[in-house]
């Protein structure tokens, strides 16, 4: 089953690699990965999608905990939680479509954030379902580039990852 | 004060009452080595290769329970050194690792003799850390005492780089530490205690099973008690033997692989598990799916991670093994309850048929040396009492099966990663913490040419180590494989060119002696304990054809035994 393991972790050089590397040493699998300091800038803050048995998720918890860089965790999928990812995608855009992919935006609430003759640049976020619905709706155009940020995940409520 | 890095990398091993350091020098760690030449508070042990320093640490950990500390150089030093903090890592055992680094304005420029080390030893660390500033010195060394030798020990890597180490700035060494990402948990949780005990009680069929846990974390003598007091039968795993006396009549041996029958078959049949301070490792457990088929599984251990790896338990209890055997006694001595007495007796009855069947009986008569022969001789003359480090392969398995280990600490080899030419190193560490007790080297002429380099430090230093060579010139346990499972195509496990041990000791300056026939055998092990202050190597012609039995083959559950 798919998890989404949130990670408070130290703001420290190497950090990162140290969970990547448990990861592959273990043969644990990563869906997507996103990091970034938080307001607290001694601290990043990570989410990570994976998947597997109870089992696994039970021990990339527990090796996860046991790395020195890793203050606090918590399996968001455990409760209700809110998901987004942040795609931007450059298309083509003349003639016909151009008008096409500005509704196409319109109906999925994405922006238009750099026009060119040629092509627009698009922002959207959203889970990842949607996302990949907006490019299913993109199937008759010409993609010229695409990315995605990873998941970013945060519960529901007033409960808290500090 | 103001301090260079280097003079304080001193004063840091000097607050952690560092005795001995294990090292080589190298360009990037030359001013720490001026900086030891300044002072005799900590004694520097030169050894001949950056492999046989970081065995030769663990040794020192093994023996004494204090984190061994190792001194490299960069780039070759650093690499060279990644074998022995494999062997700790997987062992948990308690170590510092000092590796120089390029200066920083060189890190990443593929300068002479620039490794990441940091990179390169973070899989097979519990941390590693490199010092960008000077003013961190202090602080880093302190955190890397504390997490090498608390919870679960493991190696800890320190890289530090060449401009770090002559930087000045003053110093302080912190007397306490906190680190909010790390507080390993000490105490078991009082009501999985108490669950554990009730079931404890209830057995029918009881086993203990303890592990390197109990010798790690000092928990020999409460295992004692504890045993005792329920009469249940123990087994115990490589790691753990001496934590629990071999020759006492509660204890199987050793179980896994290569233990005695009655280790084995209790552990299949026991209903009640009570796992201490072990990991259900492969070699223990056998297949899996067959392991344990009516057995409530109770574990205790420091590291939550251990828990249900590889076995899923019933009651799992995280903490101390010495806190949690204290509760265990505890709650034993305040309840009523006590085990239940005929069931036990009639699990007795069957252990002790088990027992009869004699495992571990071998050819005594053979007119060829027997390896298991050497090693209970080895025992007699010793008495018991020797510390005894071992390489790997089947003489590593004899040792643990002949040499009965009646106290902790005593048998020193390299478990998890299973590192040939672990063992003459780690017999110079232990024989520097313990001058004037008798220190072994069990080994094979194999395993004895990955580090026989160290014969030289020996030398330097007078540690009258006995090496006990069981010389059957071939790769005894990949031989016995290939004869079980690859049809006796015995590809490359064949010496054909090896060297005379005895000259080899010899020109090392210590004393060799070739031994062939059994009667000479102990006359050879006395005489060896005799040259108190002589490295003794005794070179034993073995016999080529023998195996280690009993033997779980790969796949096979612990009640499938190749038996003799």
């Amino acid at each position: 089953m798919r998890h989404i393991i949130s990670i408070l972790l130290e703001n420290e050089s190497g950090a990162l690699s140290r969970v990547a590397g448990l990861f592959s040493a273990r043969a644990y699998n990563i869906e997507s990965l996103s990091v970034a300091p938080t307001h607290d800038p001694t601290l990043s803050r990570m989410t990570l999608v994976t998947s597997g048995t109870e089992e696994v998720i039970e021990q990339i918890s527990k090796q996860l905990n046991k790395l020195i860089d890793v203050v606090k965790l918590q399996d968001l999928t455990e409760d209700a939680h809110i998901e987004r990812e942040l795609m931007l995608i450059k298309v083509e855009a003349v003639r016909e479509a151009r008008d096409e992919v500005k509704r196409l935006v319109e109906i999925f609430r994405g922006r238009i954030i750099d026009v060119t003759e040629t092509t627009y640049t698009i922002e959207i976020t959203g889970n990842g379902e949607k996302l990949d619905a907006f490019m299913d709706a993109l199937s008759s155009i010409t993609i010229h580039e695409v990315v995605r940020s990873g998941l970013l995940g945060i519960s529901r409520g007033t409960r808290v990852l500090s | 004060m103001e301090l260079t890095g280097a003079e304080m990398i001193v004063e840091c091993l000097k607050a952690e009452d560092v005795e001995y350091v294990f090292g080589y020098p190298g360009g990037a760690v030359l001013h720490i080595y001026d900086a030891f030449y300044k002072q005799n508070d900590v004694k520097h042990i030169l050894v001949r290769h950056e492999q046989g320093a970081t065995h030769a640490a663990d040794g020192y950990a093994r023996s004494t329970g204090k984190p061994g500390v190792v001194l490299v150089t960069s780039g070759p030093g650093a690499t060279n050194a990644v074998t022995g903090i494999a062997t700790a890592y997987m062992d948990s055992i308690p170590m510092i690792v000092i590796t120089g680094q390029v200066p920083k304005a060189l890190i990443g420029n593929d300068a002479f003799q620039e490794v990441d080390s940091v990179g390169i030893t973070r899989p097979v660390v519990k941390h590693n850390f490199l010092i960008e500033d000077v003013k961190d010195v202090a602080r880093i060394f302190k955190q890397a005492f504390y997490v090498a030798t608390t919870g679960r020990p493991g190696p800890v890597v320190i890289d530090i780089p060449k401009d770090v180490t002559s930087a000045k700035t003053e110093f302080s060494y912190p007397s306490e530490i906190s680190m909010r990402s790390y507080n390993p948990t000490v105490k078991g949780h009082p009501g999985q205690i108490k669950r554990a005990v009730d079931i404890m009680l209830s057995a029918e069929r009881p086993m203990i099973y303890s592990g390197g846990g109990v010798v790690l974390g000092n928990g020999s003598e409460q295992l004692r008690q504890f045993t005792r007091k329920l009469g249940y039968p123990i087994t115990q795993t490589l790691m753990g033997l001496g934590a629990y006396p071999a020759t006492d009549k509660q204890s199987l041996g050793m179980l896994g692989m290569h233990g005695t029958y009655e280790a084995n078959m209790g552990m299949h049949n026991c209903d009640v598990l009570i796992a201490i301070g072990a990991r259900f490792d492969d070699r223990v457990t056998g297949n899996l799916e067959k392991f344990c088929p009516y057995a409530k599984i109770i574990h205790v251990d420091v590291d939550p991670a251990s828990i249900s790896k590889n076995v899923k338990v019933d009651v799992p209890i995280v903490g101390e093994v010495v806190q949690v055997l204290n509760e265990f006694n505890q709650a034993l001595e305040q309840t009523e309850r006590t085990p239940n007495a005929s069931a036990l007796e009639k699990w007795w009855q069957q252990i002790n048929e088990w027992r009869s069947q004699d495992c571990l009986k071998y050819d005594r008569e053979s007119e060829i040396i027997k390896p298991q022969f050497v090693l209970e001789k080895l025992y007699e003359v010793t008495k018991g009492e020797a510390f005894v480090t071992s390489d790997v392969g089947q003489h590593q398995m004899f040792a643990a099966q002949y040499y009965g280990f009646d106290e902790p600490r005593r048998w020193i080899n390299s478990g998890g990663l299973g590192t040939m030419g672990f063992g003459l190193p780690a017999a110079i560490g232990a024989q520097l913490a313990h001058p004037d007790d008798l220190v072994a080297c069990v080994t094979g002429e194999a395993s004895i040419q990955m580090c026989i380099q160290e014969l030289a430090t020996c030398r330097q230093y007078g540690l009258p180590l006995k090496i006990i060579n069981l010389n059957n010139g071939c790769m005894g346990m990949v031989r016995q494989w290939q004869e079980f499972f690859y049809e006796k195509r015995y590809a490359m496990s064949y010496f054909e060119s090896l060297p005379d041990f005895k000259k080899v000791a010899e020109s090392y300056g210590h004393i060799g002696i070739k031994v062939e026939k059994p009667a000479d055998v102990v006359p050879a092990l006395e005489e060896a304990i005799a040259q108190k202050d002589r490295l003794v190597f005794l070179d034993f012609i073995t016999d080529q054809e023998e195996n280690v039995y009993p033997m779980i083959p790969s796949g096979a559950g612990l009640n499938e035994m190749i038996l003799v």
